[in-house]
């Protein structure tokens, strides 16, 4: 018996998420006295499955087949379940990435396991306990997973990815899954690129400068703009304004929309519903702007600035220009 | 070619602000909460409708919960859904569980002559957040199930799907009858008028009752993540802070 754990990889590396889950497998794995084992996808997958030592990996199964040249998920599933049935693992656990989660899903559909999605802490027994997020982190479930091989998701950015204090070799070798027709039928067939009209994207800005129903109407955005044009950063909004039509969901920071991580995060007009806080867990500090002392984003933030965004935004922005133009 | 569509929703309540539990720590404390279908679920609803109003076809709407979650199916035909089925269960079943009733489900509807080309879920509800039940759903059909779409277009018994990825978009394609899981941005749902209100009231509900299953992720009890006990230094008031902020800018390396 071993724990596999299921690792993303570009550019020769795994990625962030496979090492924060890499190393909350390998405490389970410890824990539970077994080896820490990888399942890795794709042709170029060998030179990621080969530095997975540092991690604590001792082997890295790497799933190659003729027929899976893009991303497909039930493919993947059934390979991962195919690795359950011949290897029998203690668990099974991947990144909380979305693909992950989705090849994770169908592995517990072909297996007929359970799977817990989101999980923070993960210990063995007959019973795994875990501690899993729900409401996208404003809410914490602890359970019990049951089944023969335990499938859990671990939630991005939750845990610290830690090389192992022992490195090992990870012996590398290839399998190849027995893939039916259906298992391909979805696959991607095309990658489309997003004009981000040469700006930042939301996902990736080092700055992020948000505004909510107080901005009042799309173009009381004018002052948000040019705050985030002023600081090279993106334009984010409230899920109230995007349902009022003011602005693209694309904008949309929060558990529906997207999860950011700038250095500086900056809400303007935005109470602070647990929702939205939970696409801004990541943002290293807060700097809220807003009306009411009292508004929960206030409470929330590292730094606040009580006033009417029409009026404080662009004096911030003149005073940046000033100390730029000096 | 007209569709038959079925969109499961899931009931949850409107949070806002800081959760507080029962005193069981089972659930969150809603006695004082509105309702509301899940995010993602209510653009697969405006989607099932534009769809039936496109292509011609109709629309099923179905959830799991309690009693009272005939409001949120009574919100979804106001929409312009035409019928509902309401799975009545107690408890809070899981990922399994859930999929596991919503088959029966379907199963009986295709047993009384009812045929879905193509069913709808979120791709995770925003409660629990069990990322699988749609997935399960379509294996147990033996259908594809593309997930966390963003756009989709009917076209010529195929569908046209569009996943959101780092940089871009990636495009699937697949036949019909097809399970889809998708996520809020995939449309801007109306509002429901007064008139689809008032139909709403006639348009036809049938309760199923749900028994609990043996649940393979058990839940023991939830809890309320702690506080980060960040206490927002106040830099000033109006626009005289300006100065203050942009110490704070320089101080974050973004200046």
């Amino acid at each position: 018996m071993a724990v596999l754990v299921l690792v993303e990889h570009a550019g020769g590396a795994a990625d962030d998420v496979s090492q924060q889950a890499a190393t909350l497998a390998r405490g389970y794995a410890e824990a539970a006295g077994q080896p820490l084992e990888a399942v890795l996808f794709g042709p170029d997958a060998a030179g990621a499955a080969k530095g997975l030592g540092a991690l604590g990996v001792t082997a890295a199964h790497v799933a190659v087949h003729e027929r899976l040249t893009a991303f497909a998920p039930q493919a993947w599933g059934r390979a991962i379940a195919e690795l359950v049935e011949t290897h029998s693992p203690a668990a099974v656990i991947a990144p909380g990435s979305e693909r992950a989660t989705e090849a994770m899903a169908h592995a517990a559909a072909f297996a007929d396991l359970a799977l817990a999605a989101n999980c923070i802490v993960a210990t063995p027994g007959d019973a795994a306990e875990v501690t899993r997020l729900r409401w996208g982190g404003s809410l914490l479930e602890h359970a019990r997973v049951h089944g023969r091989t335990k499938l859990l998701t671990v939630a991005p950015h939750a845990v610290e990815a830690v090389p192992a204090s022992a490195p090992s070799q990870a012996v590398v070798s290839e399998f190849t899954p027995h893939l039916e027709d259906a298992d391909l039928v979805v696959q991607v067939v095309e990658r489309t690129q997003t004009d981000t009209g040469g700006g930042v994207s939301l996902a990736d800005a080092r700055v992020v400068v948000s505004g909510g129903r107080g901005t009042g109407s799309a173009e009381g955005f004018a002052p948000v703009e040019a705050l985030a044009a002023a600081l090279g950063g993106a334009v984010g909004c409230s899920r109230a304004v995007t349902i009022a039509g003011w602005r693209p969901h694309t904008d949309q920071v929060g558990q529906t929309g997207t999860k950011i991580a700038p250095e500086i995060y900056i809400p303007c007009g935005i109470s602070g519903a647990t929702q939205h806080m939970a696409g801004c867990k990541g943002a290293k500090r807060i700097l809220a702007i807003n009306t009411d002392a009292e508004a929960p984003i206030v409470a929330n933030a590292d730094y606040a600035v009580i006033g009417d965004l029409h009026e404080v935004l662009p004096a911030i922005t003149a005073e940046i220009q000033k100390a730029r133009g000096g | 070619m007209p569709l038959n569509i079925l969109c499961c929703v899931k009931r949850v309540p409107m949070t806002g602000g800081r959760m507080v539990l029962t005193a069981d720590e089972q659930a969150i404390e809603t006695r004082h909460l509105g309702f509301t279908i899940s995010p993602h679920e209510e653009c697969g609803v405006e989607e099932a409708v534009r769809i039936v109003e496109g292509h011609g076809g109709s629309s099923t709407v179905l959830t799991l919960g309690p009693p009272e979650a005939e409001e949120q199916l009574r919100d979804a035909m106001a929409l312009g859904i035409d019928r509902a089925i309401l799975l009545q269960s107690d408890g809070e079943l899981d990922g399994q569980g859930t999929a596991a009733a919503i088959l029966e489900a379907i199963e009986a509807e295709r047993a009384a002559g009812t045929e879905y080309d193509l069913i709808f879920f979120g791709n995770e509800s925003a409660d629990a957040g069990n990322y699988q039940v749609g997935i399960r759903v379509a294996h147990a059909l033996g259908r594809p199930c593309v997930t966390g779409l963003k756009a989709i277009a009917v076209d010529d018994g195929a569908l046209r799907c569009e996943q959101e990825v780092p940089g871009g978009r990636d495009v699937y394609r697949v036949p019909l009858p097809a399970v889809v899981t998708v996520k809020e941005g995939l449309n801007l749902p109306r509002y429901p008028s007064v008139p689809g209100r008032m139909r709403a009231k006639r348009k036809p509900l049938e309760r199923r009752p749900v028994a609990a299953a043996a649940a393979g992720v058990e839940k023991v009890r939830l809890a309320v993540p702690a506080d980060q006990g960040k206490q927002a230094q106040i830099l000033g008031r109006g626009p005289e802070a300006a100065p203050a902020v942009v110490d704070v800018l320089r101080s974050a390396g973004v200046l």
